[in-house]
């Protein structure tokens, strides 16, 4: 057992490592939105999501319902059902229920990738190692970024608001590159993105539900024209690992 | 509203989505209209929260224009996620330097 959740450990660093460099981000941002460090420090460690947490920020700073947060959180996170779909089907009956349910909150997009490419069987064990240091260093990354951002230049500040927006280009790149259907997606949240943004209508729609909406949009298009075939059975699970 | 509110509803939502499939559902999704929605939300979404949110990240949009390129080139090119933010990072510091700003 000792063994399985070394070899998790092992596994998780270099998450462990990036988590960090983009947690440190997402802590300066929320300091500049005005909240405390301990908040920031608490929302990384409850939610370990980079792209909902960002959402849920920008929710937050704008003083939106709760209802708005939640739906903003559905959405963007709808992804992890499919992954934890997916990972479900790898695990083994010494996999019960508790710890199924421990396994699911270190379910992130990284974390599900390398247990997915893992050659050998999962065990609750190596599953625990694998998430211990990108928990660890998404978390402290925020503390050190929420903390450190007051004695950070303008400059480097400004520098470092593009890190973040980059690893979401780094994300879709790949499929971007490989799949019309991607480039179609893309393209159509960008359009009604923008559409929501700069037209009369940011006035009633908030920069939450933009979001919300142009996903809905986006990937309903690319569901409606790029359906995928389901003899790929399990395609969707090895993109999704990039994520 | 109270923050404690905020970050609970967060989380638990978060959790649910995460935790619910893999303690409910131990079948695979058939419907091939909801699989494909599913797949690609996630593109979808990045592209959403990132454009046009990065133009008033930086202190300029040029800047950020520029760092959204770099980017996307370094990522075309399959360079990973902390190398693709460390050259859009710097383009930003560099812009900024020449546009004197």
């Amino acid at each position: 057992m000792k063994g399985e959740y070394q070899a998790g450990l092992k596994d998780g660093l270099a998450i462990g490592i990036g988590y960090f460099s983009v947690s440190f981000t997402f802590g300066i941002l929320a300091v500049k939105g005005g909240l405390s460090a301990l908040t920031a420090t608490l929302i990384s460690l409850t939610n370990l999501t980079s792209a909902g947490q960002f959402a849920g920020l920008t929710v937050i700073l704008a003083h939106g319902s709760l209802f708005e947060l939640a739906l903003t959180q559905l959405v963007i996170n709808l992804r992890y059902a499919l992954m934890s779909l997916s990972l479900s089907q790898r695990l083994g009956p010494a996999f019960t229920t508790p710890r199924r349910m421990a396994v699911a909150f270190a379910n992130t997009d990284e974390i599900f990738a390398v247990a997915m490419g893992r050659k050998s069987p999962l065990t609750p064990a190596y599953l625990y190692g694998l998430a211990t240091l990108p928990i660890l260093g998404w978390t402290f990354g925020t503390f050190t970024g929420a903390v450190a951002s007051g004695a950070l230049s303008d400059a480097v500040r400004s520098a470092l608001g593009v890190a973040l927006y980059s690893m979401f280009v780094a994300i879709v790149a790949p499929s971007l590159r490989q799949l019309k259907s991607v480039r179609v997606v893309v393209a159509a949240a960008v359009a009604v993105s923008c559409l929501l943004a700069w037209t009369s209508l940011s006035r009633v729609v908030s920069s939450g539900f933009a979001i919300i909406l142009s996903t809905l949009v986006a990937a309903g298009i690319g569901a409606f024209f790029f359906p995928m075939d389901l003899a790929e059975e399990d395609a969707p699970a090895e993109q999704e690992a990039a994520l | 509203m109270s923050l404690v509110l905020y970050i609970a509803v967060m989380a638990g939502v978060t959790y649910l989505i995460r935790m619910l499939p893999l303690t409910l559902f131990q079948k695979k999704i058939r419907n091939r209209w909801l699989r494909s929605f599913l797949y690609y939300v996630p593109y979808a979404c990045l592209a959403a929260m990132t454009f046009p949110a990065i133009l008033t990240a930086t202190e300029s949009p040029v800047s950020a224009l520029a760092a959204l390129a770099v980017a996307a080139v370094v990522g075309f090119a399959g360079k990973g996620l902390v190398t693709v933010a460390a050259c859009a990072c710097v383009t930003v510091f560099v812009v900024e330097r020449l546009l004197g700003l």
